[in-house]
């Protein structure tokens, strides 16, 4: 395998073809998987508030607030009807969380996206690895989410595991434009903006909490518009195993519009300062 | 040629490099070597001219021309959440090679570079020689045809710029074909083979470290250091000694063919100095001739 050796280094040009460079068969899998090597070293601390935060929202939101809503909403206990909103606003944080710093990250600080940029990857595989983990640390979180409520007996319908494959689009529908924001911007206080101009009124307005019917016209528009409300119906529907306000197909659609054009303006927005 | 707007970076170089020469782009900060190794790994997309690496187009054939080079950026990006070995490992991912292979090529890697104790460390704690190898190491990975690599050892220690010199000679023994910048002479004239000169993003220069000293300077320098405020007016009485008389703030260098003789010439006219030193012209007279003394930022 190696051709000898020379003092105490190995002779480092090695004649075996595995060991030569060529372009990975599934190159964004590879971004993906180097993601997850990082994530064996962070993932404790992670699972631990996946499961605390789900725990403490039955108990402080469900349990506590619910005691004072007698009638529930539309005839449904309010836990019941509060979790699948709160499925949907946690996909909404870690996926923003995960589609800011970390990528902000990437370019100015550790530089990862330089060193991928290197190697044969493509532009639009460093940021299809990148998503694919994105996605794959909302649907975990999800998923332990819908482990604890359901345990507390919140999700009615065993429709409730449609949830994954929603969070999943609303997570790329969130993603992708968040990423092409994070690579334009050029110091990390824009992304706390994003936080409060943008997530948090997406999460108080697009129905988490409390019917979107319930606000004045033009709020209730502006609540229409972000994907999270999207989202939120499709949750409500899956966990409760009641038709959603609007149609499926729909829903599905605006969420994948949104997914679409943010791969292309990310994509844009990666060859910017990767291709120079 | 690399034109950023307005700016031309890289002002139309003319450079061939052989396969299994170490080669070498010197030039102040600003001269274009960084901008030229970004167009040659295939990151950087050169704004007029042909380019051509490995025989393939950088542009169309971006991803095939990368799997058979290794880039060592001048900033180390390794990822600091990974240990050593993963920093290795994970990389050969990106070429396509198997798990497997990939952890024994990290293995070889690392105690090529010597870091076999550090492997299962985090990168964070390492010293800046430490990562260094590192980097070379990871640029190894895929047992790549060409390796670039900018600035190696800018900011190491003596020590460390040794133990990379060292190495980076060996795999030129391999039959690496080795493309570095610098702005260090000493590197310069210990690694390279042939070397061009660049300055304002044209070549100024071009040649081995030898011929380079033989056509733009003296075999000798005379540095003469006289016991007064300004050195000028013992520049003047020494005008027309040698090839070339050369007034610093606090000495005169006198560039010619043989020192002891000019030394002589020196005493005969009459003058003191209080301090001669009798050397070797290096690269770095040649150096500092072709693109001036001014400091570029």
């Amino acid at each position: 395998m190696v051709a000898g050796t020379v003092g105490r280094g190995v002779v480092v040009v090695s004649v075996a073809a595995t060991t030569r460079g060529r372009f990975p068969w599934v190159p964004a899998y590879a971004v993906f998987e180097h993601y997850l090597v990082g994530l064996r070293r962070t993932w404790r601390a992670g699972v631990f508030s996946s499961f605390l935060l789900p725990v403490l929202t039955v108990l402080g939101f469900g349990l506590g607030v619910g005691a004072y809503i007698d009638q529930g909403v539309d005839g449904v206990r309010y836990l019941d009807w509060l979790v699948p909103g709160l499925i949907a606003s946690t996909a909404l944080q870690v996926t923003v969380g995960d589609s800011t710093w970390p990528v902000f990250s990437n370019f100015q600080w550790v530089k990862t996206y330089f060193a991928q940029s290197a190697s044969p990857l493509r532009v639009g595989d460093i940021l299809a690895g990148h998503l694919a983990f994105v996605l794959f640390r909302v649907l975990t979180t999800i998923a332990a989410f819908l482990l604890v409520t359901g345990l507390f007996g919140a999700l009615p319908s065993p429709w409730a595991v449609a949830t994954l494959p929603v969070v999943a689009l609303l997570g790329l529908a969130v993603a992708a434009p968040t990423f092409a924001y994070t690579a334009s911007v050029s110091s990390d206080s824009w992304l706390a903006m994003l936080f409060r101009f943008a997530v948090i009124p997406m999460t108080l307005f697009a129905g988490v909490f409390f019917p979107v019917e319930s606000l004045p016209d033009a709020l209730r528009w502006l609540a229409y518009v972000t994907p999270l409300w999207h989202a939120v119906d499709l949750c409500r529907a899956a966990t409760l195993g009641v038709a959603p306000q609007w149609s499926i197909v729909g829903h599905l659609l605006y969420l994948a519009a949104w997914a679409v054009a943010g791969w292309l303006l990310a994509l844009r927005a990666f060859r910017r300062k990767l291709v120079v | 040629m690399k034109r950023f707007g307005d700016f031309v970076a890289v002002d139309g170089i003319d450079v061939e490099v052989r396969s299994g020469e170490a080669f070498g782009f010197l030039g102040p900060n600003g001269a274009g070597k960084s901008s030229t190794m970004r167009m040659v790994g295939c990151i950087s997309p050169p704004s007029g001219g042909e380019l051509r690496i490995l025989g393939m187009d950088p542009v169309a054939d971006g991803p095939a021309i990368r799997a058979r080079l290794g880039v060592c950026p001048q900033l180390d990006n390794l990822d600091p959440e990974l240990t050593v070995r993963e920093n290795l490992t994970v990389y050969a991912r990106y070429f396509g090679i198997a798990r497997r292979a990939a952890r024994e090529r990290a293995d070889e890697l690392l105690d090529f570079v010597q870091l076999s104790e550090r492997a299962d460390s985090k990168v964070e704690p390492l010293s800046g020689g430490m990562k260094r190898r590192l980097t070379i190491a990871r640029a190894l990975v895929n047992d790549p045809e060409i390796v670039l690599l900018d600035e190696p050892t800018t900011g190491l220690d003596p020590q460390a710029r040794h133990l990379v010199w060292e190495r980076l000679f060996r795999l030129k023994q391999q039959g690496v074909t080795l493309v570095l910048t610098t702005h260090y002479m000493d590197e310069a004239e210990q690694l390279c083979d042939r070397l061009v000169v660049m300055d304002g993003g044209r070549i100024v220069a071009e040649g081995s470290p030898r011929a380079l000293i033989e056509r733009h300077s003296t075999r000798e320098v005379v540095e003469l250091r006289f016991a007064a405020e300004s050195q000028e007016p013992f520049a003047d009485k020494l005008d027309g000694l040698g090839e070339r008389v050369e007034v610093l703030p606090d000495r005169v260098l006198l560039y010619v063919p043989d020192g002891d003789a000019a030394v002589a010439e020196v005493s005969a006219l009459g003058l003191n100095p209080a301090n001669v030193l009798v050397r070797r012209s290096g690269l770095e007279d040649v150096f500092l001739h072709l693109t001036g003394r001014t400091l570029v930022d």
